[in-house]
């Protein structure tokens, strides 16, 4: 890691003032950016550590409307019992981020700025239609995700928190790397009154995208036997050393059923 | 067998300070004045050093000195050897290429050593060694050894025409391909062994420290054989003479063959804290481990497996390429031949053998022996080929193997080894019954219905372990004795310190040879030491590998042990007025059989070292030495069945069921072997299914960390079933065989048979990932 | 540079580090408490695994200085004197080490495992929570072993506390 200066944020505005004009980052839990930093792919001056900011911390849930706090970790979302009764796809997608430890420390919204490609998260927000909150404005999920590591959020922009109306029906079902244990492939699908939505993590090379395939297949009928069959283009898919393209693509529709089954 | 003696399952004594922290790695040493290394490492597979400019480095924060090549070569020191001489068929010697701690002018494969960085804290010698500005010429390079062979390659090295090492061969190439001209079947393959990264949790480390008033050097270092390394450093290395050098290996984290060799960064540590004034640690972080620990296997062979009418085993024809990497490491030289070619009769009687192998230099890491080394290579490619003899030929894979079976010893084969005792049949009846090999198919077909590939596999391996006698592996070529020394220490007090030069990292030395001293005189566990790893204070020993610390490790304290009996039983006989030959020992005390007479074993240790009333011209003391040389090889081996369920949709394979049935001879601590059991199919099911290192075509090691190298973890597996039989050794006291190796010999051909059984095709290489077991099946599919 | 003060293993302690400073570094150099590891440098081995304010973290992924003020329990911590944990105890009666040089992030790890599980563990579940753990010596099997035979007794000793209580 290169010499870096510490700071710890007392509020939001304390954050936004102490990276003012410098070339730093908001560290949360820290999960992939210190690890970065470690292998000195990430080097910036300063870090501003959220952390201890209470007001980002906690999860609302009133009727059907969810509210998360950035600083939430993915212990806390895996194991709250109102978020659980109205969303329990969240639940079980936090619960299955990388290990217990790195869930202790991890947070929803240090996950969702990072937008790393084979990162979970991503792929709820834009199928359950999220909101990302930012300390200046609100975000729809298709609009926040922008590709490898890229989102909408502007210099300084910190995102406080996300927030989505629960879905009928929702379950996710990820294929992990075999070394790395992230999602090599992963697919999230909700049903609510304005239809359906498939959103696929670590297989597109752009990041999250919803899988067109796939939601119309479910739009037909919401069950895996609907998607038997269903063929989607490898094409804009990733490759690498553990998965083709086409493998990839196979996984997604696979992924996809199982998901489906989960929600039952 | 007493409740700490031999075959008692006993808790180990090293575990306390190893779950309380209280263990001392490399890494938590501490020397007043000690100062960080990094090394500078090349970014490319082979590249001609150009300039080398460490004025910004030496300028950095904290810097203490940067140091390079050309400055070790003027101060003498020499370039890392290869230990084990082998001659190609047309006689000529193998062709070694220089290999210098630092590189000095060029650079053979990403990670090669070009310079060491010293400073106050790790962090600044890291800053530091960005800095350092090195102008290279790149070269084209070959990752692969069958590319490495072919014309225009790049030449690696200039000694090495074309990049062959040495075209060995053994066995009777006449007589084989007679058998396979004359056969009534002939299975043919095409073998891959994956390469693997051995990966001990514990990343290597070196602490390396001169000291000036003494002109003396102290190198810690995470070693499996102390006394080799400083050997080797002395010698060859020319680092300082072996009464000037104490090598010290701590609790060592993992070994599994990589801790074996010596590697540049000890030598270079200990040359530079000579060089710098302060004492120099250097801490290998997990990419340098993956980039520059000596890797394994990495072999491509052809096959040809001859059987008569009555489905007999005629003949076997073996062609290989092995792969060495960039440099010849320590023993990398005798992995691909005689700890390889000579098991390929494998447990079956085959009349004629002849095995070429090639092994070929790249610009990739040096590869040697990790767990198994060279067996797992025969094993995996004998049980893939008679597994697949079995399906063409139409016949059960277990009688195929049992019509085969050697049954008679002892067995000479037609490569060198000598089986001395085995009962091939109960292994693989035992492990046939623990398997429920008789249920598989009512399980196949209940998978089925849960849209599940089941699949069954066995795998039937035999294994050296103890190579030796010494004369014998010197005259193949072995730069080494392979016997093992012990001293067994009696204090006055009667307590007992064991001094041997096997080396334990994780495989519990401290308790197991502890038993061996217990059963031998009663003495509690707890008043026997075992001590290791330090060069001042063990006599010369050849340290642990090679599963060799049970069968000759402990035979050389045996030994020791029957010359302090015999000096104990002397001095008991005479203090009790008895004939010596009437002493027994029992329960801690010397007793005159048929008497009850008896002296406890420390009023005995006292009577030694008071020497007030010994017999007469006795030497007073109690400390016997021994070096044991073993007659021959052992022979360990075993059944080891392994049932899957491959998801057909994902290509996911499920190991639904591991059975290993062994025979290592007689067993200390049956808790210690399982667990070495454990491990080693951990090992062999990571390489089968998971495990694959992977270069891309510059030479750029692709899987450099956990994050693209699959290590197997606790739900890649299943709870293995194991079980021992037993027949004894008559190669050594204790009739030892050895099992630290076992389990990665014998299972990954089990996997692969499995799988391959599941999925109804042999087109599949290791590692057996989804993706490829996916691609399989939609082939097999289409067919 | 900056001031770091904790709780370690119930003592106060401080130090100034450069805010680069991983926290098992400053544990382990600072400190002296060397039973913490590191095993790899990308977040996954779990050697390094340490309690943070009662909570399983890779000490590895995580700066001193971002841990100031905050409560750590190392392998160091966990016995009692001379009395072992029960996870210690059952590491040991079920030979879930060989080398050690995981087994501190093991049992830290199955620790904090248990501590999640009050209801019991399962084979399969042990396994599924050991991900983050990786050990090259044993197989996981008496690993394995060893967390469900220490759940089992910490399950014991706690109803029997109960009894008492009650």
């Amino acid at each position: 890691m290169y010499a870096v200066t510490y700071h710890r944020a007392a509020s939001v505005a304390d954050a936004t003032k102490l990276a003012k004009g410098k070339d730093a980052k908001y560290l949360s839990g820290g999960m992939t950016l210190i690890p970065a930093m470690k292998t000195r792919l990430a080097a910036p001056s300063d870090l501003i550590d959220l952390g201890h900011i209470a007001d980002l911390k906690g999860i609302k849930v009133s009727g059907k409307t969810v509210t998360i706090g950035a600083g939430t970790t993915h212990s806390e979302v895996a194991n709250n019992a109102k978020l659980k009764s109205v969303c329990p796809a969240l639940t079980d997608l936090a619960g299955h981020i990388g290990d217990p430890h790195v869930r202790h420390k991890g947070t929803i919204g240090g996950s969702i700025a990072n937008n790393d490609p084979a990162a979970d998260y991503p792929a709820a927000m834009l199928a359950l239609d999220a909101t990302i909150v930012t300390n200046k404005r609100e975000i729809a999920a298709a609009k926040f995700f922008k590709g490898l590591f890229e989102t909408a959020l502007k210099e300084g922009e910190i995102v406080t928190g996300v927030t989505f109306t629960a879905p009928e029906k929702a379950g996710y079902e990820k294929f992990r790397n075999p070394a790395s244990r992230y999602a090599m492939t992963g697919v999230f699908v909700a049903k609510s009154k304005d239809g359906v939505r498939a959103a696929v993590t670590g297989a597109g090379d752009n990041g999250v995208f919803r899988s067109k395939e796939v939601e119309a297949a479910l739009s037909k009928s919401f069950a895996a036997s609907a998607l038997e069959g269903v063929k989607v283009p490898s094409k804009n898919l990733m490759g690498d050393l553990h998965a083709t393209p086409d493998y990839r693509a196979n996984l997604v529709v696979v992924m996809a059923k199982r998901a489906v089954a989960k929600a039952g | 067998m007493g409740i700490e003696g031999i075959g008692a399952r006993v808790a180990r004594k090293e575990d306390r300070r190893l779950i309380t922290g209280a263990g001392r790695y490399v890494d938590d040493m501490v020397v007043p004045g000690m100062k960080h290394a990094a090394f500078v490492r090349s970014p490319h597979a082979h590249a001609e050093i150009k300039k080398i400019d460490v004025r910004k480095a030496k300028a950095m924060p904290g810097v203490i000195d940067v140091l390079l090549g050309k400055e070790l070569k003027t101060d003498g020191i020499g370039n890392l050897i290869c230990g084990w001489m082998i001659h190609s068929k047309d006689g000529t010697p193998m062709k070694m290429g220089a290999w210098s701690p630092l590189a000095v002018d060029r650079v053979r494969y990403v990670g090669d050593a070009v310079a060491i960085v010293v400073a106050d804290t790790k962090g600044q010698a890291r800053d530091a060694a960005e800095a350092v500005e090195i102008t290279y010429k790149e070269l084209k390079s070959v990752s692969e050894a069958v590319d490495a062979l072919k014309k225009g390659a790049p030449q690696i090295h200039p000694e090495a025409d074309g990049n062959l090492i040495y075209d060995w061969e053994i066995g009777d190439a006449k007589a084989t391909d007679a058998a396979i001209a004359k056969a009534a079947h002939v299975t043919k393959m095409h073998i891959v062994n994956n390469r693997l990264v051995p990966n001990a949790m514990e990343p290597r480390a070196a602490l390396g420290h001169y000291d000036k008033a003494e002109d003396h050097y102290t190198c810690w270092t995470t070693s499996q054989n102390p006394h080799v390394a400083r050997l080797v450093m002395s010698a060859f290395y020319n680092v300082a003479p072996e009464n000037k050098l104490r090598v010290i290996a701590p609790d060592v984290g993992g070994g599994f063959g990589s801790k074996i060799y010596i590697y540049p960064e000890e030598i270079v540590c200990l040359w530079a804290s000579k060089k710098t004034g302060v004492p120099v640690k250097w801490v290998a972080d997990r990419t340098e481990s993956f980039l520059t620990d000596a890797h394994g296997r990495d072999h491509v062979t052809e096959v040809q497996m001859a059987f008569d009418k009555d489905n007999k085993i005629t003949g076997l024809k073996v062609d290989t390429i092995a792969n060495l990497g960039a440099y010849m490491s320590l023993f990398s030289s005798a992995v691909p031949t005689y700890l390889y070619a000579t098991l390929l009769s494998g447990q079956y009687n085959i009349p004629a053998i002849h095995a070429n192998v090639r092994t070929v230099y790249t610009n990739t890491a040096p590869v040697d022996a990790y767990r198994g080394a060279g067996r797992p290579e025969a094993t995996y490619l004998l049980e893939r080929t008679i597994e697949t003899a079995a399906r063409e030929l139409g016949v059960s894979p277990a009688e195929l193997r049992r019509t085969n079976f050697i049954t008679q010893f002892p067995h000479q084969t037609p490569v060198i080894m000598n089986y001395d005792a085995g009962d091939y049949a109960a292994s693989l009846d035992a492990a046939m019954k623990a398997a429920d090999w008789d249920g598989f198919a009512a399980r196949k077909a209940e998978a089925a219905k849960r849209g599940k590939l089941r699949g069954i596999g066995m795998s039937n391996y035999i294994e050296a372990c103890g190579i030796a006698p010494s004369a014998a592996v010197g005259s193949l070529g072995a730069g080494v004795g392979l016997w093992e020394s012990a001293e067994v220490r009696v204090n006055a007090v009667g307590t007992i310190e064991v001094l041997t030069g096997s080396h334990s990292h994780g495989q519990g030395h401290e308790t197991t040879f502890a038993q061996l001293v217990n059963e031998r005189f009663g003495v509690p566990l707890d008043s026997v030491s075992i001590v290791h790893g330090d060069t001042d204070k063990v006599q010369m020993g050849m340290g642990t590998y090679g599963s060799r610390s049970g069968a000759v490790g402990m035979s050389a304290i045996f030994k020791a042990l029957d010359k302090v009996e015999s000096k104990a039983k002397k001095i008991a006989a005479h203090l009790m007025e008895a004939d010596e030959g009437d002493i027994v020992i029992e329960n801690g005390e010397l007793k005159v059989a048929g008497t009850d007479k008896k002296v406890p074993w420390f009023q005995m240790a006292l009577a030694a070292y008071t020497a007030h009333n010994l017999p007469a011209g006795m030497e007073p003391g109690l400390k016997e030495t021994a070096f044991y040389d073993p007659s021959n090889f052992t022979f360990p081996a075993g059944c080891y069945i392994c049932e899957v369920e491959v998801d057909p949709e994902t290509g996911v394979t499920e190991i639904v069921q591991f059975v290993a049935a062994d025979d290592f001879g007689n067993i200390m601590n049956p808790m210690i072997v399982e667990g070495q059991v454990h491990g080693g199919i951990a090992q062999g099911i990571g390489q089968a299914l998971l495990e694959g290192t992977s270069y891309d075509d510059a030479g750029q090691l692709l899987t450099a960390s956990f994050m693209d190298y699959t290590m197997p973890r606790a739900d890649d597996l299943p709870s293995f079933v194991v079980s021992t039989s037993n027949t004894p050794c008559p190669g050594n006291p204790l009739g030892i065989k050895g099992c630290g190796e076992a389990g990665a010999i014998g299972s990954p051909p089990a996997v692969m048979n499995a799988i391959t059984d599941a999925i109804g095709t042999n087109d599949l290489t290791m590692p057996a990932s989804p993706q490829k077991v996916w691609a399989a099946v939609r082939a097999a599919k289409k067919h | 540079m900056s001031d770091v003060s904790l709780v370690v293993n119930g003592r106060k302690v401080s130090g100034s580090v450069e805010d680069r400073t991983l926290l098992v570094h400053f544990l382990r150099e600072n400190l002296g408490l060397t039973g913490t590891h590191v095993g790899c440098d990308t977040s996954q081995c779990g050697a390094c695994v340490v309690h943070v304010d009662g909570k399983a973290v890779k000490s590895c992924t995580m700066l001193a200085v971002q841990a100031s003020g905050s409560e750590v329990v190392t392998i160091e911590g966990l016995a009692n004197g001379a009395e072992l944990h029960p996870v210690q105890a059952a590491f040991k009666e079920h030979h879930g080490l060989q080398c050690g040089f995981c087994t501190p992030g093991m049992i830290m790890a199955a620790t904090d495992m248990i501590r999640r599980h009050p209801e019991g563990l399962d084979e399969a579940t042990v396994r599924a929570e050991l991900e983050g753990n990786i050990c090259r010596c044993t197989g996981y099997h008496n690993i394995v072993k060893a967390v469900l035979a220490a759940s089992k007794t910490m399950a014991k000793s706690k109803g029997k506390a109960k009894a008492k209580a009650a």
